[in-house]
């Protein structure tokens, strides 16, 4: 397997410090997997609250969205999305002098009192959803159609530069804890496995400090282990078949983020409007792990991460290997936004794509076991089914193949545009 | 500002490899033997590399400026094609063998498929296949080590039937180790070949599937049916007497011509020790290794068809 440069040194030691509040924040009404939320529930003009509801939609797999601070609602427009081009978004100008109220905190009691449907509600009221990047939402994972025999958190965060679940696992392996509590409980499945790369040596080390009712899986590095399927095999070796979810094999994975999510929404009623952000690159002279208002803008986080020591060249929403390359800073953090990385010049080499000489490291390093040289060779003939029958709707875009071509193949972009091609 | 700002998709890093890191890496694995060689055969056999790669070279500027294409010779793949190419020659031979060697090889084998990366056979050995049947004589005509006589190859004197052993020979696993022996320029010093090849695979370059595969059936069928009783064959003599060593593990390597997949990889060299064998048994030419990893060539992409790689 070639060995990827991780970077984590970057943030890893970094401690989480929570970003200045931002003036004006951008929440897309697009922030998760599923129906969009259609159903305003504030206008222009009016005066929102942090935690307040802004919008929802009428469906099973939504999420609601909240506001971020206190604020009067600005606009509601078209914004850049890091991730689909432009939606509609919720613009909120900050009341620099409101003071965020305090949420009504829940006794351990309490929750243990509260029925399984009732912590899903919350889960859903409180906008949750998949926070390693999926945005799934949780409430939907949380009742799988079929009982499941096994839960995952997966605290491999397997992406290079990325730090926020480990930090997160350093400073609050309590937290995350509670919140596995809760979806072990949920799930009614007491076969529990915590799983980190062993790149994480202090947050193995926290969770081994703990009292542990599950079971602390210590993986070798990896990429891409983080990907569910990837995952999954690693700590059970079981395999999901092509096209379908895991709770088909009996499995749920959860991060470790959305359990600390679900652990917040549940003891102190917080609906989803921060999370934890790296903001990265060997460009910034402070990089760090930030605690950031949903629909801050990136510029925002580059300025605070600055100085900087060189021109920026490229901005990328997530990590190098599956985050993608944003046209303007003006883009918001998302729910699913683990990290901002920044590029200079000379780390962006953009060589030109050659021609194959079919070294055969892409098939190699592909962890899906496909032929990625003979997929993009396909797609771009336009063979549509040739590069079906290659593998290509079993790809999970994770950029190894791509990352060890010696002749700068752009798999990855041959295979989303062929994916497209293919759904039409 | 940020207008400037690059948008492409992910992966966003790359590994530090690159066609050009890669051939020259297979370059500088090579030179060692060929160091060897001129030592042992003298200054002609650095006369005939020099030419042949200077004209591959030469022949590759000259094309792609006719094809209107990038000027890829920096590369390092016409260099690499001009020494394999000299190292499959004997190493007196006239001086414009070389030249013509080169032309067909980067010429017709590999321009005229396409270039690089989409020729069929390995242009080096192809354009050897054409010298030897052009120039039969020239090509077969070899030095003793350290001596500018003219001897057979320990192959050619076993297939005259002349010989049946090393002892008679003269020889020793030793001498064949070290290049004390007739035979093409580059094959000879099988040390410094196999050292080229451990620096090799250390970096990466290529996995052993093909080369062990290659060897270890030739040793199979030379020790089971080479020798006089079944299960007598000299084994040790078939692995280091030929240009086995170097087919093996630099031209049953080359990633163009030889299958993408590691299974693929293992299917191709265990047919080219198939071939080898059945040349070396009973075919017309005393070695066969040449000619095995073309016929393989042909069938890479019937291989590739079917030996898929296994799924997730
Ligand atoms: S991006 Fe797709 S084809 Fe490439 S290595 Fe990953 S899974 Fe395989
Ligand atoms: S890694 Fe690149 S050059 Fe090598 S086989 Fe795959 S696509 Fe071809």
């Amino acid at each position: 397997m070639t060995k990827i440069d991780e970077k984590k040194e970057l943030t890893e030691k970094v401690s989480v410090k929570n970003a200045p509040l931002p003036d004006t924040v951008y929440i897309s009404l697009v922030q998760h997997l599923g129906k969009p939320n259609d159903l305003l529930d504030v206008g222009v003009g009016d005066i929102v609250k942090t935690g307040q509801l802004l919008a929802h939609a009428d469906a099973l797999v939504t999420s609601p969205i909240h506001s971020s601070v206190n604020g009067k609602v600005l606009k509601i427009t078209d914004w850049p999305h890091p991730v689909l081009g432009k939606t509609k978004t919720i613009v909120i100008e900050r009341d620099k002098e409101a003071v965020e109220e305090e949420f009504v905190l829940r006794s351990k009691e309490e929750v243990d009192g509260l029925s399984i449907d009732q912590l899903r509600n919350i889960i859903k009221d409180c906008g949750i959803v998949g926070m390693g990047g999926a945005t799934f939402p949780s409430h939907v994972k949380l009742a799988p159609p079929k009982p499941i025999d096994s839960l995952i958190i997966n605290g491999a965060e397997c992406e290079p530069y990325l730090t926020s679940d480990n930090r997160l696992m350093v400073e609050n392996p309590k937290e995350i804890l509670e919140g596995v509590c809760i979806i072990a409980k949920i799930l009614n499945t007491a076969n529990v496995y915590i799983a980190v790369e062993d790149n994480k040596p202090e947050a193995i080390k926290e969770f081994k400090n703990q009292v542990l009712d599950f079971k602390l899986k210590v993986l070798k590095t990896q990429y891409p282990q983080g990907a569910e399927k990837q995952l999954i095999y690693s700590v059970l070796k079981r395999k999901v078949p092509s096209g379908k979810l895991p709770f088909e094999v009996g499995v749920v994975v959860h991060n470790v983020a959305t359990a600390f999510a679900i652990f917040e929404a549940v003891y102190k009623n917080k609906p989803l409007y921060e999370r934890i952000v790296t903001v990265t690159g060997d460009i910034f002279e402070n990089p760090g792990n930030f605690k950031v208002r949903i629909g801050t803008p990136i510029k925002d986080l580059i300025s605070i991460a600055g100085p900087l020591k060189k021109e920026i060249k490229k901005i990328i929403m997530g990590g190098p290997m599956m985050g993608i390359a944003q046209g303007t800073d003006e883009v918001p953090i998302i729910k699913g936004s683990s990290g901002v990385l920044v590029l200079a010049d000379d780390e962006v080499a953009e060589a030109e794509e050659g021609a194959c000489i079919r070294c055969g490291e892409c098939i190699k390093n592909c962890p899906m076991g496909l032929s990625p040289a003979l997929i993009s060779a396909a797609a771009s003939k336009g063979k549509w089914d040739l590069a079906k029958d290659y593998g290509l709707l079993d790809c999970v875009e994770c950029g190894l193949c791509a990352y060890s071509c010696p002749v700068n193949k752009n798999i990855v972009q041959w295979v989303k545009y062929a994916k497209t091609k293919i759904k039409r | 500002m940020n207008n400037n700002l690059v948008v492409s998709t992910s992966p966003h890093i790359h590994r530090h490899e690159s066609t050009a890191t890669i051939m020259w890496a297979v370059v500088i694995a090579l030179i060692p033997s060929g160091i060897g060689s001129v030592w042992i055969f003298g200054l002609s056999a650095l006369w005939v590399i020099l030419t042949g790669v200077l004209s591959a070279v030469v022949f590759e500027v000259l094309i792609q400026r006719l094809r209107g294409q990038e000027v890829s010779v920096l590369d390092g793949s016409a260099v690499l094609t001009g020494l394999l190419l000299t190292y499959n020659l004997p190493p007196v031979v006239p001086l414009w063998i070389p030249v013509v060697g080169s032309f067909f090889a980067i010429a017709i084998v590999k321009h005229a498929f396409g270039g690089l990366g989409r020729n069929i056979f390995n242009p080096a050995l192809a354009g050897r296949a054409f010298l030897l049947a052009a120039w039969p004589t020239y090509m077969t005509t070899f030095h003793a080590p350290y001596d500018a006589l003219t001897t057979a190859t320990p192959l050619a004197l076993l297939k005259e039937g002349k010989i049946l052993n090393l002892a008679e020979m003269n020889l020793t696993y030793g001498d064949l180790f070290f290049g004390g022996r007739a035979g093409c320029i580059g094959e000879v010093c099988i040390g410094l070949l196999i050292l080229g090849a451990i620096f090799l695979w250390v970096r990466g370059v290529f996995s052993l599937h093909a080369p062990f595969a290659f060897i270890a059936t030739l040793a199979l069928f030379s020790w089971a049916f080479g020798g006089t009783a079944l299960f007598s064959g000299d084994w040790i003599f078939a692995i280091l007497s030929g240009g086995l060593i170097l087919g093996a593990f630099f031209m049953a390597t080359d990633y163009v011509t030889t299958p993408l997949t590691l299974k693929g990889q293992a299917i191709f060299g265990i047919g080219c020790g198939l071939i080898t064998f059945v040349i070396r048994k009973w075919g017309g030419y005393p070695e066969g290794v040449s000619y095995s990893i073309l016929m393989m060539n042909a069938f890479t992409p019937l291989i590739d068809r079917y030996v898929r790689p296994k799924r997730y």
